[in-house]
């Protein structure tokens, strides 16, 4: 069996972490089946979304420790993981994470790098790095204080405590809780709407979203000119536009 | 080492017998310790389709055993907070969050956390001799053991909050009287009456009765918004129950349901 499944509901790509006897622990093997998963959805037109979880206790309760013990600092300093997670970042379209259980260190921090992230209410967020004598390794420090703000962010990373759903959700850390035994569902539902929508418009959006995080309002408002710009360019915001007047759904063709 | 909690499986019925009985029962660590371990099986055991509370002897519960709270009047102060959040606490977080009923028979006297321990289950049955004695004010401490958040959802804020700062005695018949528990019955049928309910409720479609434990949980916190869209969520689960068909095919073909208790 491997270790990540990979299934497709109509527009939508699910991507299903299956490494259940090491808690869907992220290994190198893993991080590059998922990225070349997302590279490949880049390139099928037939993809619209996708949706990346775990097993109903675990998302991913860390990195494979394994794997990092042995590594020196020179080990460390060419260590190919810092490539990897930038080739899953590097995914255009729209990802959904789907957490059920422990989105622990590198678990958390893939969740923190989609776009969404929707929550079981079993679900338990946490960058324990710290009690292990590291630190977060890719992305923790950086994307959770974006997302819940200084103080929670510190706690998280300088304490190694874990906080829950519903802290999460008040914290900004996930959209939605939902029972366990739905969240898949309700994100593979989420991810299909989202892949309705015209594909250029998502790339740009999306885009649009991550620069806010990258530079200046000034320069990040430009930025979104620029790309509401170019949407004016496409057929399917002519599309778009037609169906709303006239009352029907439109049918995008990602030009 | 003693048995401080007697458990028994049987039937698809817990029962956990609180077994200090020369200390009324009163909690001390050892017993805390026994009882989470019985309920790390019950919460594991897909078997066990009801839980059972009742105290052996002539008490039901007397609450945390003061032999071990002796403040020494020149030491430092004890640390309360410590036992409350390493045993007070998990055990009422663990009881509610049981997707099974649990059921308190109240056998004689239930007082402090003994008390609100009971108000915790989900059904309470008492006998009619018996008295709740909420003695936490008495000693200058504050209802544990879930107490102030299930007193006034009980009993009402103005009964709770009457009942907790006057420190009183309420009967059985008093309590049923507010609507704080379930059901009175003569103290020699006590037994018989809890027994023949867990056992009729283990047979019961355990899934759907522990969503509707979790939904009224939430419900204490939740807004109508949020809890219908949670009806609609754990009514979805529920309709994709083996035991939902079966009461459905039962009732149609006029027969006693079989139910298995699973969630799929």
């Amino acid at each position: 069996m491997s270790e990540l499944l990979i299934t497709q509901h109509d527009r939508v790509l699910l991507l299903t972490l299956n490494r259940p006897q090491a808690r869907n622990a992220l290994n190198n093997a893993l991080l590059l089946q998922l990225a070349e998963a997302l590279e490949a959805a880049a390139q099928d037109a037939d993809i619209g979304a996708c949706v990346i979880t775990g097993d109903e206790r675990f998302f991913a309760a860390g990195a494979d420790l394994n794997e990092m013990a042995d590594n020196d600092l020179v080990a460390t300093l060419n260590d190919t993981r810092p490539q990897l997670w930038a080739r899953i970042d590097a995914c255009k379209k729209p990802l959904i994470a789907a957490v059920n259980g422990y989105a622990l260190g590198a678990g958390c921090e893939l969740a923190l790098l989609c776009d969404i992230v929707m929550a079981g209410d079993n679900a338990r967020f946490g960058l324990p790095e710290i009690t292990l004598g590291i630190m977060p390794g890719a992305g923790g420090t950086q994307r959770l204080i974006r997302s819940v703000g200084k103080s929670l962010a510190s706690k998280m990373v300088l304490s190694g405590e874990s906080i829950d759903a519903q802290r999460a959700l008040q914290a900004g850390l996930v959209s939605d809780i939902c029972p366990p035994a739905l969240t898949v569902e309700y994100a593979v539902k989420l991810a299909t709407t989202v892949a309705g929508r015209s594909p250029l418009a998502l790339q740009a959006a999306k885009q649009a979203l991550r620069q806010s995080q990258e530079v200046s309002l000034h320069a990040g408002l430009q930025l979104e000119r620029q790309l509401f710009t170019l949407l004016a360019a496409t057929d399917d915001r002519a599309e778009g536009i037609a169906a709303f007047r006239e009352k029907r759904t439109p049918t995008f063709k990602g030009r | 080492m003693d048995a401080f909690i007697l458990c028994a499986v049987e039937q698809g019925v817990m029962t956990l017998t609180l077994n200090r009985p020369d200390r009324l029962n009163s909690f001390n660590d050892v017993m805390h310790q026994q009882l989470a371990e019985c309920l790390k099986q019950a919460e594991r055991d897909d078997s066990v389709r009801c839980l059972l509370i009742t105290g052996a002897g002539r008490g039901f519960c007397a609450g945390q055993d003061l032999n071990d709270r002796n403040v020494d009047p020149l030491g430092n102060a004890p640390d309360l907070g410590m036992s409350v959040e390493n045993f007070y606490n998990p055990l009422v977080r663990r009881l509610a969050a049981l997707p099974k009923p649990v059921i308190a028979a109240v056998n004689g006297v239930a007082a402090g956390a003994g008390a609100t321990l009971a108000l915790g289950c989900d059904m309470v049955i008492a006998a009619r001799s018996v008295n709740f004695i909420m003695a936490f004010s008495k000693l200058g401490l504050i209802p544990d053991c879930g107490g102030t958040w299930f007193l006034p959802r009980v009993a009402g804020r103005a009964r709770a909050l009457g009942l907790a700062l006057m420190g009183d005695k309420l009967s059985a018949e008093q309590a049923l009287q507010w609507g704080m528990i379930w059901q009175v019955v003569d103290d020699e049928q006590l037994a018989d009456t809890a027994l023949t309910l867990a056992r009729h409720l283990a047979a019961q479609p355990t899934y759907g009765l522990g969503l509707i434990k979790q939904a009224m949980l939430a419900a204490e916190t939740n807004t109508l918004d949020e809890q219908l869209t949670l009806e609609r969520d754990y009514q979805r689960l529920a309709g994709r129950s083996p035991d939902y068909r079966e009461g459905v095919s039962a009732f149609l073909a006029k027969r006693p349901p079989q139910f298995s208790g699973k969630s799929s």
